[in-house]
């Protein structure tokens, strides 16, 4: 009788889990692998109102994660929103579905200039969701406005410890590259070296190293200076949830570019619904909906028109073509990489 | 009486089954022989590359230096500040000392982000605690980010885990024995060196246990508190799964503060056996 409750309490047990395991594929439902706090999260009901289809998120925190989740593929994904070095890595790693232009009209929405990049020619394979550059924020009460336009700022010691840097890899590395005179994608160990002793003698005047706290510590004043992507900054200026002291600049050696794009994995089962959940984003009273939420800048050329006035006047959130040209996508260095955290793991030794 | 007692104890064992057979083997052993297996194989075929380049500099041996610094000063902290706690609690009511004891169980009810995160906020720039400590003349500087955050947050989360297992040891101990030191001549300083704490080494030693090993592989408060001005081994780890996806290097850390963890339980071990022993003699 025992050895019967214990059989029937693992076998309980087991199903558990394998309930946990298959709850994500159920009939009507898109997995979407996405950042946190990257899809205003009305659109949802508004997108089961219209289809009764249910979309279900799971937050990360890195493209480097969403790849590591995409291979563990116990749950197939419908949806992802990764970066463009992640999306050229994808594709070559065959990873991703070519997406039917015909089921996505409102593809006319999006600019000619965010569109036919590098990491995916023709938009085989992924439609850009939001986009931005790499700079640096500012606290105009604490930073004299004589010494802004450059990266050698994150440098000047007269802002030691009101520095804070983003715990991220290829963005401080970015910085330091362009602080350097060097590309952002290098594979050469000595300019690797030379940006990464300039970030060990930076390591005095920085306050912190942060990723997601980065935004909390500027809008408090706590920093003067930190190194943020544009979309961040635009939050950070938001005159009700941020600080209106802030300001953002594009240094003018340049910088990053990036975009974040819609891609359905290529083990997806449903592929039609989630390229009706993309022709859906497309559209551009959604999309300014879910502009005025994320605060990233759009590539949707409609959207400008239905903003917010303060969002068209925002330095960081409408980036003029010309602050643009010497700003650079990063590439996937694919081995190459270890460079990077080799140097990486030197910095913080 | 005593046979059929020990008949419903292994029937009772058997509701244990399901935990000795299906989970440990899932989430206790099975992830082991995967850290194993990412340390010691590449593409499966085997290699010693990762353990070289772990062992090869000295990379980081900082890290694994701060995660047993910090442990260290932890344990010792707690311990210091929690035995007087807890005997101070094993001499109360036992009404009043279920009501303080659960005072301290409290919090931990509360996730333990959750509470770091009160942390972040009471250290802030301008938070409650640099604002007090300005207003008696004290220029604390910058707290949030230092060392200084770490250590306080994770002895604040420890400290129960010290303070608990000593508590039940104390209270274990005969009363009489206690009188009989009083009634042979020996004064208070006396009874509680050579009556009262060889007793309650039992409960000194698992509080240790408790508090040091899980301190070391700690890395949530470093990571909300530190800014990475301090770097733990766990951070590395972490660090190296997720952002670098060398699991091979992480899962190499990972070993090196398995064995670690190992070690220090071998030690704390070794140390109650030992006492064990003595305390035998002494009666």
């Amino acid at each position: 009788m025992k050895r019967m409750t214990a059989l029937f309490l693992a076998i309980i047990m087991i199903a558990c889990f394998t309930q946990v395991f298959t709850a994500c594929n159920s009939e009507k439902t898109l997995n979407l692998l996405n950042w946190g706090d990257y899809l205003a999260p009305e659109l949802k009901d508004e997108f089961k109102k219209r289809t009764g289809i249910t979309i279900k998120e799971k937050p990360l925190t890195s493209n480097e994660e969403m790849m590591i989740q995409l291979e563990a593929d116990d749950c197939p994904y419908d949806l992802c929103i990764p970066s463009d070095y992640a999306v050229e890595r994808m594709i070559a790693e065959g990873r991703l579905a070519e997406i039917d232009h015909a089921n996505i009209p409102n593809l006319q929405y999006i600019g000619e200039r965010f569109l036919n990049l590098d990491f995916d020619p023709g938009n085989k394979y992924s439609i850009p969701y939001t986009w931005g550059v790499l700079g640096i924020i500012y606290n105009k009460t604490m930073v004299d406005e004589a010494d802004l336009g450059s990266w050698d700022i994150l440098w000047n010691e007269k802002y030691s410890q009101q520095i804070i840097m983003y715990d991220s890899i290829r963005d401080t590395m970015a910085a330091a590259l362009r602080y350097c005179g060097y590309d952002i994608n290098t594979e050469n160990p000595d300019e690797l070296k030379e940006a990464a002793d300039a970030l060990i003698a930076q390591r005095p005047l920085v306050k912190a190293y942060l990723t997601d706290d980065v935004k909390d510590s500027m809008i408090q004043g706590s920093g003067a200076l930190a190194l943020v992507y544009s979309g961040d900054a635009v939050w950070c200026t938001d005159p009700d949830e941020g600080n209106t002291d802030l300001g953002f600049f594009i240094p003018e050696e340049g910088s990053n570019i990036y975009f974040d794009n819609i891609v359905i994995p290529v083990n997806s089962s449903k592929k039609e619904m989630a390229e009706q959940f993309i022709n859906f984003l497309l559209d551009p009273e959604i999309a300014s909906i879910n502009t005025e939420y994320v605060g990233y800048s759009s590539p949707n050329t409609a959207v400008l028109d239905l903003l917010d006035e303060w969002f068209v006047n925002n330095a960081a959130y409408n980036i003029p073509e010309e602050d643009t040209v010497n700003c650079v996508i990063f590439r996937d260095l694919g081995d190459k990489i270890n460079l990077y955290n080799n140097e990486w793991d030197r910095i913080f030794k | 009486m005593q046979r059929k007692g020990t008949v419903i104890d292994v029937k009772r064992a058997r509701i244990a089954y399901p935990y000795i057979f299906v989970w440990m083997p899932l989430f206790i052993v099975a992830p082991m022989i995967f850290v194993l297996y990412y340390a010691l194989f590449r593409d499966g075929q085997f290699t010693l590359d990762f353990v070289k380049q772990v062992f090869s500099d000295t990379t980081y041996v900082p890290a694994l230096w701060n995660s047993v610094w910090i442990a260290l000063v932890t344990t010792v902290v707690c311990l210091l500040a929690g035995y007087p706690v807890a005997y101070i609690l094993s001499h109360m009511k036992t009404r009043t000392a279920a009501l303080v004891s659960m005072l301290f169980i409290l919090p931990m009810w509360m996730n333990m982000l959750l509470r770091t995160l009160a942390w972040k906020i009471l250290l802030y720039d301008d938070g409650i605690i640099i604002n007090v400590l300005s207003w008696f003349g004290i220029n604390s500087g910058q707290l949030l980010y230092t060392p200084g955050a770490v250590l306080i947050a994770t002895i604040y989360d420890f400290l129960p885990f010290m303070i608990l297992p000593i508590y039940t040891t104390l209270m274990k101990i005969d009363s009489s024995h206690i009188e009989a030191a009083h009634d042979l001549g020996a004064n208070g300083a006396q009874t509680f060196m050579k009556v009262v704490l060889p007793q309650s080494v039992p409960g000194i030693i698992s509080g240790i246990t408790m508090v040091f090993v899980p301190a070391m592989s700690t890395f949530a408060v470093s990571t909300m508190l530190g800014g990475k001005k301090v770097l733990l081994l766990g951070q590395v780890i972490e660090e190296k799964f997720l952002a670098n996806k060398s699991f091979g290097v992480g899962s190499t850390l990972s070993l090196v503060l398995i064995v670690l963890v190992i070690l220090s339980m071998v030690i704390m071990r070794s140390v109650d056996r030992e006492n064990g022993r003595e305390g035998g003699t002494l009666w």
